[in-house]
Protein backbone atom coordinates (compact mmCIF):
# COMPACT_ATOMS: atom_id res chain seq x y z
CA UNK A 1 0.00 0.00 0.00
CA UNK A 2 1.59 3.19 -0.83
CA UNK A 3 2.19 6.34 1.43
CA UNK A 4 -0.83 8.73 0.64
CA UNK A 5 -0.59 12.47 0.80
CA UNK A 6 -3.40 14.64 2.52
CA UNK A 7 -4.35 17.58 1.24
CA UNK A 8 -7.02 20.54 1.52
CA UNK A 9 -7.61 22.30 -0.96
CA UNK A 10 -9.65 25.81 -1.30
CA UNK A 11 -13.01 25.40 -3.77
CA UNK A 12 -14.95 27.74 -5.33
CA UNK A 13 -17.30 27.62 -7.66
CA UNK A 14 -19.85 30.36 -7.82
CA UNK A 15 -22.44 28.78 -10.26
CA UNK A 16 -22.01 25.76 -7.58
CA UNK A 17 -22.10 27.04 -4.21
CA UNK A 18 -22.04 30.48 -3.62
CA UNK A 19 -19.92 29.72 -0.47
CA UNK A 20 -15.84 28.63 -0.55
CA UNK A 21 -15.33 25.73 1.10
CA UNK A 22 -11.68 23.33 1.66
CA UNK A 23 -12.60 19.78 -0.03
CA UNK A 24 -10.11 16.55 1.09
CA UNK A 25 -7.99 14.84 -1.33
CA UNK A 26 -5.64 11.73 -0.87
CA UNK A 27 -2.81 11.52 -3.57
CA UNK A 28 0.00 9.04 -3.34
CA UNK A 29 3.24 9.94 -1.96
CA UNK A 30 6.18 10.21 -4.69
CA UNK A 31 9.41 11.51 -3.50
CA UNK A 32 10.00 13.60 -6.65
CA UNK A 33 6.40 14.84 -6.43
CA UNK A 34 5.87 18.37 -5.64
CA UNK A 35 2.23 20.29 -5.30
CA UNK A 36 1.68 20.79 -8.83
CA UNK A 37 1.81 17.09 -9.85
CA UNK A 38 -0.70 16.22 -6.53
CA UNK A 39 -2.84 18.91 -8.11
CA UNK A 40 -2.53 17.02 -11.87
CA UNK A 41 -3.18 14.18 -10.34
CA UNK A 42 -6.07 15.32 -8.48
CA UNK A 43 -8.05 17.03 -11.71
CA UNK A 44 -6.82 14.25 -14.03
CA UNK A 45 -7.69 10.88 -11.48
CA UNK A 46 -10.27 12.53 -9.24
CA UNK A 47 -11.84 15.73 -9.65
CA UNK A 48 -11.28 17.32 -12.94
CA UNK A 49 -13.48 20.46 -12.40
CA UNK A 50 -10.50 21.33 -10.00
CA UNK A 51 -8.94 24.80 -11.36
CA UNK A 52 -5.63 25.95 -11.14
CA UNK A 53 -2.92 27.32 -13.12
CA UNK A 54 0.71 26.41 -14.29
CA UNK A 55 2.67 26.40 -17.52
CA UNK A 56 5.98 25.95 -17.30
CA UNK A 57 6.39 23.23 -14.35
CA UNK A 58 9.84 24.73 -13.86
CA UNK A 59 9.24 27.80 -11.86
CA UNK A 60 9.71 30.59 -14.67
CA UNK A 61 6.42 31.40 -16.10
CA UNK A 62 5.60 32.68 -12.60
CA UNK A 63 2.14 31.81 -13.22
CA UNK A 64 1.76 28.40 -10.27
CA UNK A 65 1.87 30.65 -7.02
CA UNK A 66 -0.57 29.36 -4.22
CA UNK A 67 -0.47 29.45 -0.19
CA UNK A 68 0.97 26.29 0.76
CA UNK A 69 -0.06 25.76 4.76
CA UNK A 70 -0.92 29.71 4.50
CA UNK A 71 2.78 30.58 2.73
CA UNK A 72 2.77 32.04 -0.97
CA UNK A 73 4.45 29.34 -2.89
CA UNK A 74 5.23 28.07 -6.67
CA UNK A 75 3.35 25.16 -6.88
CA UNK A 76 6.03 23.76 -9.22
CA UNK A 77 8.74 24.08 -6.65
CA UNK A 78 7.47 23.05 -3.35
CA UNK A 79 8.09 19.27 -2.84
CA UNK A 80 5.06 16.90 -1.04
CA UNK A 81 6.48 16.98 2.70
CA UNK A 82 7.04 12.94 2.75
CA UNK A 83 5.70 13.09 6.73
CA UNK A 84 1.81 13.62 5.88
CA UNK A 85 0.37 13.55 9.58
CA UNK A 86 -1.18 17.09 8.64
CA UNK A 87 -3.62 17.86 5.75
CA UNK A 88 -1.54 20.38 3.36
CA UNK A 89 -3.79 22.90 3.16
CA UNK A 90 -3.85 24.62 -0.62
CA UNK A 91 -5.35 28.29 -0.98
CA UNK A 92 -5.66 30.84 -3.45
CA UNK A 93 -2.94 33.51 -3.25
CA UNK A 94 -4.06 36.21 -0.47
CA UNK A 95 -5.13 39.68 -1.36
CA UNK A 96 -6.20 39.03 -4.77
CA UNK A 97 -10.18 38.55 -6.07
CA UNK A 98 -10.92 34.51 -6.56
CA UNK A 99 -12.39 33.42 -9.67
CA UNK A 100 -12.61 29.84 -9.48
CA UNK A 101 -10.71 27.66 -6.87
CA UNK A 102 -7.02 28.42 -6.79
CA UNK A 103 -7.27 30.90 -9.75
CA UNK A 104 -7.48 34.75 -8.50
CA UNK A 105 -7.27 37.63 -10.83
CA UNK A 106 -4.39 39.33 -11.49
CA UNK A 107 -5.23 42.44 -13.38
CA UNK A 108 -4.55 44.72 -10.70
CA UNK A 109 -1.15 43.95 -10.86
CA UNK A 110 -1.11 44.17 -14.52
CA UNK A 111 -2.00 47.93 -14.37
CA UNK A 112 0.10 48.46 -11.65
CA UNK A 113 3.21 47.28 -13.58
CA UNK A 114 2.61 49.18 -16.55
CA UNK A 115 1.94 52.12 -14.54
CA UNK A 116 5.58 52.24 -13.69
CA UNK A 117 6.99 52.06 -17.22
CA UNK A 118 9.05 48.97 -16.66
CA UNK A 119 10.97 49.40 -20.04
CA UNK A 120 13.60 51.13 -21.31
CA UNK A 121 13.07 54.75 -21.48
CA UNK A 122 15.20 57.37 -24.22
CA UNK A 123 15.02 60.71 -24.16
CA UNK A 124 17.34 60.89 -26.83
CA UNK A 125 16.92 58.19 -29.00
CA UNK A 126 20.16 57.47 -31.40
CA UNK A 127 20.19 56.20 -34.97
CA UNK A 128 20.23 52.24 -35.77
CA UNK A 129 23.60 52.88 -37.15
CA UNK A 130 25.42 54.00 -34.24
CA UNK A 131 24.75 50.06 -33.09
CA UNK A 132 24.15 48.70 -29.68
CA UNK A 133 24.13 50.06 -26.72
CA UNK A 134 27.33 48.31 -25.10
CA UNK A 135 26.94 47.99 -21.23
CA UNK A 136 29.82 46.51 -18.86
CA UNK A 137 29.50 43.26 -16.50
CA UNK A 138 29.87 46.16 -13.70
CA UNK A 139 26.41 47.82 -14.85
CA UNK A 140 24.15 45.10 -15.84
CA UNK A 141 25.25 44.37 -12.00
CA UNK A 142 23.89 47.31 -10.66
CA UNK A 143 20.08 45.97 -11.74
CA UNK A 144 20.80 42.28 -12.48
CA UNK A 145 18.78 41.09 -9.14
CA UNK A 146 15.99 42.87 -10.02
CA UNK A 147 15.42 41.37 -13.20
CA UNK A 148 15.06 38.12 -12.35
CA UNK A 149 10.93 38.73 -11.22
CA UNK A 150 8.79 36.81 -12.92
CA UNK A 151 5.63 38.36 -11.78
CA UNK A 152 4.31 35.36 -9.71
CA UNK A 153 2.97 37.83 -7.02
CA UNK A 154 3.94 35.73 -4.39
CA UNK A 155 5.15 39.01 -2.47
CA UNK A 156 1.38 40.87 -3.09
CA UNK A 157 0.76 37.88 -1.00
CA UNK A 158 2.27 37.76 1.45
CA UNK A 159 2.42 42.10 1.76
CA UNK A 160 -0.36 43.46 4.61
CA UNK A 161 -0.14 46.51 3.46
CA UNK A 162 -1.07 45.90 -0.18
CA UNK A 163 -3.98 43.74 1.71
CA UNK A 164 -5.08 46.82 3.76
CA UNK A 165 -4.55 49.23 1.08
CA UNK A 166 -5.23 48.23 -2.43
CA UNK A 167 -4.12 51.10 -4.19
CA UNK A 168 -0.13 50.26 -3.09
CA UNK A 169 1.93 50.03 -6.31
CA UNK A 170 3.26 46.88 -4.33
CA UNK A 171 6.29 45.62 -4.10
CA UNK A 172 7.11 43.55 -8.03
CA UNK A 173 6.26 46.80 -9.91
CA UNK A 174 8.29 48.98 -7.75
CA UNK A 175 11.47 46.47 -7.79
CA UNK A 176 10.94 46.08 -11.51
CA UNK A 177 10.62 50.19 -11.89
CA UNK A 178 14.34 50.01 -10.26
CA UNK A 179 15.27 47.65 -12.52
CA UNK A 180 14.89 50.05 -15.50
CA UNK A 181 16.27 53.05 -13.16
CA UNK A 182 19.39 51.10 -12.30
CA UNK A 183 20.08 49.87 -15.85
CA UNK A 184 22.77 52.47 -17.58
CA UNK A 185 20.19 52.57 -20.97
CA UNK A 186 17.47 53.82 -19.59
CA UNK A 187 16.73 57.64 -19.37
CA UNK A 188 13.09 57.08 -17.75
CA UNK A 189 13.48 57.50 -14.12
CA UNK A 190 12.51 61.23 -14.09
CA UNK A 191 9.24 60.39 -15.46
CA UNK A 192 8.78 56.96 -13.20
CA UNK A 193 9.12 59.39 -9.61
CA UNK A 194 5.93 61.00 -9.71
CA UNK A 195 4.85 57.60 -9.54
CA UNK A 196 6.70 55.89 -7.61
CA UNK A 197 7.46 58.75 -4.98
CA UNK A 198 3.89 59.09 -4.01
CA UNK A 199 1.60 57.78 -1.46
CA UNK A 200 0.45 54.77 -3.38
CA UNK A 201 3.72 54.31 -3.95
CA UNK A 202 6.82 53.80 -2.31
CA UNK A 203 5.66 55.96 0.57
CA UNK A 204 2.62 53.57 1.53
CA UNK A 205 5.24 50.62 2.22
CA UNK A 206 6.54 50.39 6.03
CA UNK A 207 9.00 47.50 5.47
CA UNK A 208 7.25 44.29 6.65
CA UNK A 209 10.02 42.67 4.44
CA UNK A 210 7.69 39.48 3.44
CA UNK A 211 8.20 40.04 0.42
CA UNK A 212 11.64 39.54 0.12
CA UNK A 213 11.01 36.40 2.49
CA UNK A 214 8.82 34.74 -0.16
CA UNK A 215 9.88 35.91 -3.50
CA UNK A 216 11.28 32.80 -5.45
CA UNK A 217 14.18 34.64 -6.87
CA UNK A 218 15.37 35.79 -4.58
CA UNK A 219 14.72 39.83 -6.17
CA UNK A 220 14.65 41.08 -3.06
CA UNK A 221 11.72 43.99 -3.37
CA UNK A 222 11.85 45.52 0.18
CA UNK A 223 15.73 46.25 -0.68
CA UNK A 224 14.50 47.93 -3.86
CA UNK A 225 11.48 49.88 -1.71
CA UNK A 226 14.23 51.11 0.61
CA UNK A 227 16.55 52.07 -2.02
CA UNK A 228 14.43 54.23 -3.65
CA UNK A 229 13.00 55.65 -0.40
CA UNK A 230 16.77 57.23 0.15
CA UNK A 231 16.82 58.26 -3.14
CA UNK A 232 13.33 60.14 -3.63
CA UNK A 233 13.71 61.82 -0.48
CA UNK A 234 17.39 62.89 -0.82
CA UNK A 235 16.07 64.13 -4.22
CA UNK A 236 13.67 66.10 -2.39
CA UNK A 237 15.25 67.65 0.24
CA UNK A 238 17.34 69.15 -2.76
CA UNK A 239 14.41 70.34 -4.70
CA UNK A 240 13.71 72.36 -1.41
CA UNK A 241 17.41 73.41 -0.47
CA UNK A 242 17.45 74.31 -4.43
CA UNK A 243 13.93 74.62 -5.83
CA UNK A 244 15.62 75.32 -9.68
CA UNK A 245 18.85 74.03 -10.14
CA UNK A 246 18.30 70.21 -9.46
CA UNK A 247 16.40 67.56 -10.70
CA UNK B 1 5.20 71.38 -12.38
CA UNK B 2 4.67 68.41 -9.16
CA UNK B 3 3.68 69.78 -6.19
CA UNK B 4 7.05 67.72 -3.86
CA UNK B 5 4.99 65.59 -1.44
CA UNK B 6 5.57 65.49 1.89
CA UNK B 7 6.15 62.03 2.74
CA UNK B 8 9.54 62.07 1.41
CA UNK B 9 10.38 64.80 3.97
CA UNK B 10 8.65 62.61 7.13
CA UNK B 11 10.56 59.82 6.00
CA UNK B 12 13.72 61.98 6.13
CA UNK B 13 12.80 62.91 9.84
CA UNK B 14 11.91 59.63 10.73
CA UNK B 15 15.55 58.16 9.26
CA UNK B 16 17.15 60.67 11.21
CA UNK B 17 15.05 60.00 14.51
CA UNK B 18 15.30 56.37 14.04
CA UNK B 19 19.19 56.68 13.33
CA UNK B 20 19.94 58.46 16.31
CA UNK B 21 18.10 57.13 18.95
CA UNK B 22 19.24 53.59 17.98
CA UNK B 23 22.72 55.23 18.53
CA UNK B 24 22.09 57.12 21.51
CA UNK B 25 18.97 56.60 23.12
CA UNK B 26 19.74 52.99 24.96
CA UNK B 27 23.32 54.01 26.60
CA UNK B 28 21.98 57.36 28.07
CA UNK B 29 18.95 55.21 29.66
CA UNK B 30 21.79 52.39 30.72
CA UNK B 31 23.98 55.49 32.43
CA UNK B 32 21.19 57.75 33.77
CA UNK B 33 18.41 55.51 34.54
CA UNK B 34 18.50 52.10 34.75
CA UNK B 35 21.72 51.20 36.49
CA UNK B 36 22.06 53.79 38.89
CA UNK B 37 18.79 52.58 40.04
CA UNK B 38 19.69 48.74 39.82
CA UNK B 39 23.02 49.89 42.38
CA UNK B 40 25.37 49.19 39.33
CA UNK B 41 26.56 52.51 39.10
CA UNK B 42 26.88 55.63 41.26
CA UNK B 43 23.89 58.06 40.09
CA UNK B 44 25.71 61.15 38.18
CA UNK B 45 25.48 64.62 40.77
CA UNK B 46 24.10 67.77 40.12
CA UNK B 47 27.32 69.61 39.75
CA UNK B 48 28.58 67.02 37.39
CA UNK B 49 25.16 67.03 35.13
CA UNK B 50 24.61 71.02 35.18
CA UNK B 51 28.02 71.39 34.32
CA UNK B 52 28.11 68.70 31.25
CA UNK B 53 24.40 70.77 30.66
CA UNK B 54 26.47 74.39 30.32
CA UNK B 55 27.58 73.86 26.92
CA UNK B 56 25.27 75.22 24.68
CA UNK B 57 26.05 72.00 22.43
CA UNK B 58 25.22 69.28 24.71
CA UNK B 59 21.87 71.09 24.93
CA UNK B 60 21.41 71.77 21.15
CA UNK B 61 22.48 68.02 20.86
CA UNK B 62 19.90 66.95 23.28
CA UNK B 63 17.48 68.83 21.91
CA UNK B 64 17.83 67.56 18.17
CA UNK B 65 18.13 63.91 19.72
CA UNK B 66 14.75 64.45 21.84
CA UNK B 67 12.78 66.30 19.11
CA UNK B 68 14.07 64.13 16.28
CA UNK B 69 13.41 60.63 18.25
CA UNK B 70 9.89 61.70 18.87
CA UNK B 71 9.29 62.72 15.25
CA UNK B 72 10.68 58.93 14.61
CA UNK B 73 8.14 57.80 17.00
CA UNK B 74 4.93 59.56 16.00
CA UNK B 75 5.74 58.92 12.04
CA UNK B 76 6.19 55.27 12.97
CA UNK B 77 3.22 54.72 15.47
CA UNK B 78 1.12 56.28 12.86
CA UNK B 79 1.71 53.62 10.31
CA UNK B 80 1.09 51.16 13.25
CA UNK B 81 -2.03 52.32 13.57
CA UNK B 82 -3.16 51.86 10.38
CA UNK B 83 -1.92 48.85 9.54
CA UNK B 84 -2.31 47.36 12.87
CA UNK B 85 -5.92 48.38 14.08
CA UNK B 86 -7.30 49.54 10.29
CA UNK B 87 -8.04 52.38 11.16
CA UNK B 88 -7.85 54.71 8.24
CA UNK B 89 -11.01 56.58 8.73
CA UNK B 90 -9.37 58.26 11.75
CA UNK B 91 -6.42 59.41 9.45
CA UNK B 92 -6.48 62.91 10.77
CA UNK B 93 -7.02 62.47 14.61
CA UNK B 94 -4.30 60.32 14.56
CA UNK B 95 -2.27 62.38 12.70
CA UNK B 96 -2.81 65.38 14.69
CA UNK B 97 -2.31 63.24 18.26
CA UNK B 98 0.87 61.41 16.79
CA UNK B 99 3.07 64.39 15.27
CA UNK B 100 1.17 66.81 17.93
CA UNK B 101 2.72 64.96 20.62
CA UNK B 102 5.99 64.78 19.08
CA UNK B 103 5.40 69.18 18.47
CA UNK B 104 4.68 69.43 21.82
CA UNK B 105 7.51 67.13 23.56
CA UNK B 106 10.48 68.93 20.77
CA UNK B 107 8.77 72.37 22.55
CA UNK B 108 9.30 71.27 26.14
CA UNK B 109 12.74 69.97 25.37
CA UNK B 110 13.71 73.82 23.86
CA UNK B 111 11.84 75.08 27.20
CA UNK B 112 13.82 72.98 29.70
CA UNK B 113 17.02 72.97 28.01
CA UNK B 114 16.94 76.84 26.74
CA UNK B 115 15.10 78.86 29.68
CA UNK B 116 16.95 79.84 32.81
CA UNK B 117 18.04 76.64 34.82
CA UNK B 118 16.82 77.87 38.56
CA UNK B 119 19.62 78.77 41.15
CA UNK B 120 20.06 76.07 43.34
CA UNK B 121 17.99 77.22 46.69
CA UNK B 122 20.56 77.53 49.94
CA UNK C 1 -18.54 38.77 4.56
CA UNK C 2 -19.36 38.26 0.83
CA UNK C 3 -22.80 38.73 -0.56
CA UNK C 4 -23.45 36.46 -4.13
CA UNK C 5 -26.19 37.73 -5.66
CA UNK C 6 -26.86 34.15 -7.16
CA UNK C 7 -24.75 32.75 -10.73
CA UNK C 8 -24.63 35.35 -13.85
CA UNK C 9 -24.00 33.59 -17.19
CA UNK C 10 -20.46 34.61 -18.53
CA UNK C 11 -20.07 36.58 -15.69
CA UNK C 12 -17.54 35.74 -12.93
CA UNK C 13 -18.43 36.56 -9.61
CA UNK C 14 -15.39 37.37 -7.88
CA UNK C 15 -14.63 36.42 -4.50
CA UNK C 16 -13.17 39.40 -2.32
CA UNK C 17 -11.41 38.29 0.90
CA UNK C 18 -11.06 40.98 3.32
CA UNK C 19 -7.64 41.18 5.78
CA UNK C 20 -8.13 40.61 9.40
CA UNK C 21 -7.77 43.58 11.99
CA UNK C 22 -5.86 40.74 13.55
CA UNK C 23 -3.70 39.66 10.38
CA UNK C 24 -0.38 39.85 12.63
CA UNK C 25 -0.89 37.43 14.73
CA UNK C 26 -1.69 35.21 12.36
CA UNK C 27 2.33 34.76 11.66
CA UNK C 28 5.32 34.47 13.79
CA UNK C 29 6.99 36.74 10.82
CA UNK C 30 3.75 39.41 10.72
CA UNK C 31 4.14 39.50 14.69
CA UNK C 32 7.80 40.62 14.70
CA UNK C 33 6.89 42.85 12.73
CA UNK C 34 4.90 44.90 14.84
CA UNK C 35 6.94 44.04 17.85
CA UNK C 36 9.51 46.41 15.76
CA UNK C 37 7.15 49.06 15.09
CA UNK C 38 5.87 49.13 18.58
CA UNK C 39 9.38 50.10 19.39
CA UNK C 40 8.27 53.34 18.38
CA UNK C 41 5.91 53.47 21.94
CA UNK C 42 9.12 53.10 24.15
CA UNK C 43 11.80 55.45 22.00
CA UNK C 44 8.81 58.01 22.83
CA UNK C 45 8.88 57.02 26.68
CA UNK C 46 12.58 57.15 26.76
CA UNK C 47 12.91 60.64 25.19
CA UNK C 48 10.34 61.66 28.22
CA UNK C 49 11.75 60.08 31.02
CA UNK C 50 15.12 61.76 29.93
CA UNK C 51 13.00 65.07 29.52
CA UNK C 52 11.74 64.19 32.75
CA UNK C 53 15.52 63.78 34.56
CA UNK C 54 16.38 67.49 32.91
CA UNK C 55 13.47 68.67 34.52
CA UNK C 56 14.13 67.24 37.49
CA UNK C 57 17.76 68.65 37.27
CA UNK C 58 16.45 72.12 36.53
CA UNK C 59 14.60 72.42 39.46
CA UNK C 60 17.80 71.90 41.82
CA UNK C 61 20.02 69.49 43.26
CA UNK C 62 17.40 68.02 46.01
CA UNK C 63 14.78 67.69 43.08
CA UNK C 64 17.40 65.49 41.10
CA UNK C 65 18.15 63.23 44.36
CA UNK C 66 14.17 63.30 44.86
CA UNK C 67 13.90 62.35 41.19
CA UNK C 68 16.80 59.31 41.43
CA UNK C 69 15.36 57.66 43.99
CA UNK C 70 11.78 57.70 42.47
CA UNK C 71 13.41 56.02 39.19
CA UNK C 72 14.69 53.14 41.60
CA UNK C 73 11.47 52.47 43.08
CA UNK C 74 10.70 48.95 41.89
CA UNK C 75 7.53 49.71 39.52
CA UNK C 76 9.30 52.70 38.31
CA UNK C 77 12.32 50.28 37.90
CA UNK C 78 10.70 48.23 36.17
CA UNK C 79 9.02 50.19 34.00
CA UNK C 80 12.08 51.67 32.60
CA UNK C 81 13.54 47.92 32.10
CA UNK C 82 10.70 47.43 30.04
CA UNK C 83 11.81 50.78 27.92
CA UNK C 84 15.49 49.95 27.79
CA UNK C 85 14.64 46.69 26.61
CA UNK C 86 12.32 47.52 23.56
CA UNK C 87 14.96 50.48 23.09
CA UNK C 88 17.36 48.17 22.65
CA UNK C 89 15.62 45.99 20.33
CA UNK C 90 14.80 49.32 18.20
CA UNK C 91 18.50 49.63 17.53
CA UNK C 92 19.20 46.12 16.58
CA UNK C 93 16.56 45.65 14.33
CA UNK C 94 17.48 49.13 13.10
CA UNK C 95 21.45 48.38 12.85
CA UNK C 96 19.96 45.21 10.63
CA UNK C 97 17.93 46.62 8.38
CA UNK C 98 19.92 49.75 7.48
CA UNK C 99 22.00 47.85 4.67
CA UNK C 100 18.58 47.30 3.02
CA UNK C 101 18.35 50.59 2.23
CA UNK C 102 22.00 51.77 1.39
CA UNK C 103 23.77 50.59 -1.61
CA UNK C 104 27.15 51.47 -0.63
CA UNK C 105 30.21 51.42 -3.46
CA UNK C 106 33.76 51.96 -2.97
CA UNK C 107 34.48 52.97 -6.50
CA UNK C 108 32.98 50.18 -8.63
CA UNK C 109 32.85 47.59 -5.50
CA UNK C 110 29.82 46.93 -3.91
CA UNK C 111 30.43 47.06 -0.14
CA UNK C 112 28.71 43.85 1.19
CA UNK C 113 25.47 44.48 3.76
CA UNK C 114 27.13 42.57 6.69
CA UNK C 115 29.90 45.31 6.45
CA UNK C 116 27.49 48.29 6.34
CA UNK C 117 25.33 46.21 9.08
CA UNK C 118 28.86 45.97 11.26
CA UNK C 119 30.23 49.88 10.48
CA UNK C 120 26.48 50.78 12.34
CA UNK C 121 27.45 48.29 15.09
CA UNK C 122 30.91 49.66 15.38
CA UNK C 123 29.38 53.26 15.38
CA UNK C 124 26.59 52.16 18.18
CA UNK C 125 29.73 51.09 20.56
CA UNK C 126 32.42 53.42 20.18
CA UNK C 127 29.39 56.22 20.52
CA UNK C 128 28.01 54.35 23.83
CA UNK C 129 31.82 53.93 25.66
CA UNK C 130 32.37 57.84 24.63
CA UNK C 131 28.72 59.33 26.32
CA UNK C 132 29.20 56.65 29.24
CA UNK C 133 32.84 58.10 30.14
CA UNK C 134 31.56 61.60 29.28
CA UNK C 135 29.02 61.75 31.75
CA UNK C 136 30.68 59.50 34.77
CA UNK C 137 33.52 61.10 34.56
CA UNK C 138 32.32 64.65 34.01
CA UNK C 139 34.13 64.87 30.73
S1 LIG D 1 9.45 40.11 -6.93
FE1 LIG D 1 9.68 37.88 -6.56
S2 LIG D 1 7.75 37.31 -5.53
FE2 LIG D 1 7.40 39.29 -6.46
S3 LIG D 1 6.49 38.83 -8.47
FE3 LIG D 1 8.72 39.04 -8.79
S4 LIG D 1 9.54 36.97 -8.60
FE4 LIG D 1 7.46 36.92 -7.73
S1 LIG E 1 4.41 26.45 -13.47
FE1 LIG E 1 5.68 28.06 -14.21
S2 LIG E 1 6.44 28.90 -12.39
FE2 LIG E 1 5.38 27.16 -11.66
Amino acid sequence: MPELVNLEVFRYSPEHTPEPRFQKFQVPYNKEWVVLDALNYIKDRTDGSLSFRWSCRMGICGSCGVLINGEPKLSCATFLPSKSSKPIRIEPLRHFPVIRDLIVHIGDFMTKLKKVKPWIIRTNESPLSEGEFLQTPDEMERYHQFSHCINCMLCYAACPIYGLDPLFAGPAAIALAQRYNNDSRDQGAARRMPILSSHDGIWACTFVGECTQVCPKHVDPAAAIQQYKLTAALHSLKSVIAPRGAA
Amino acid sequence: MRRTPIEPILWSLFSAGGMLSALFIPVLLFILVLAPALGWLPAPGYAQLTSLLSHPLARLFLIALCALALVHAAHRFRYTLYDGLQIKHLNELVNILCYGGALAGSVWAIFLLFTRVAEPRL
Amino acid sequence: MTSHSGYTLHHPQWLRRRVSTWWWLSRWRYFKFILREITSVFVAAAVVLLLLYVAALRRGPDALIAFQSWLSRPPILAASAVVFFFTLIHSITWFNLAPKAMKVRLGNIPVPPALIAAGHYFAWLVISLALAWIILTGG
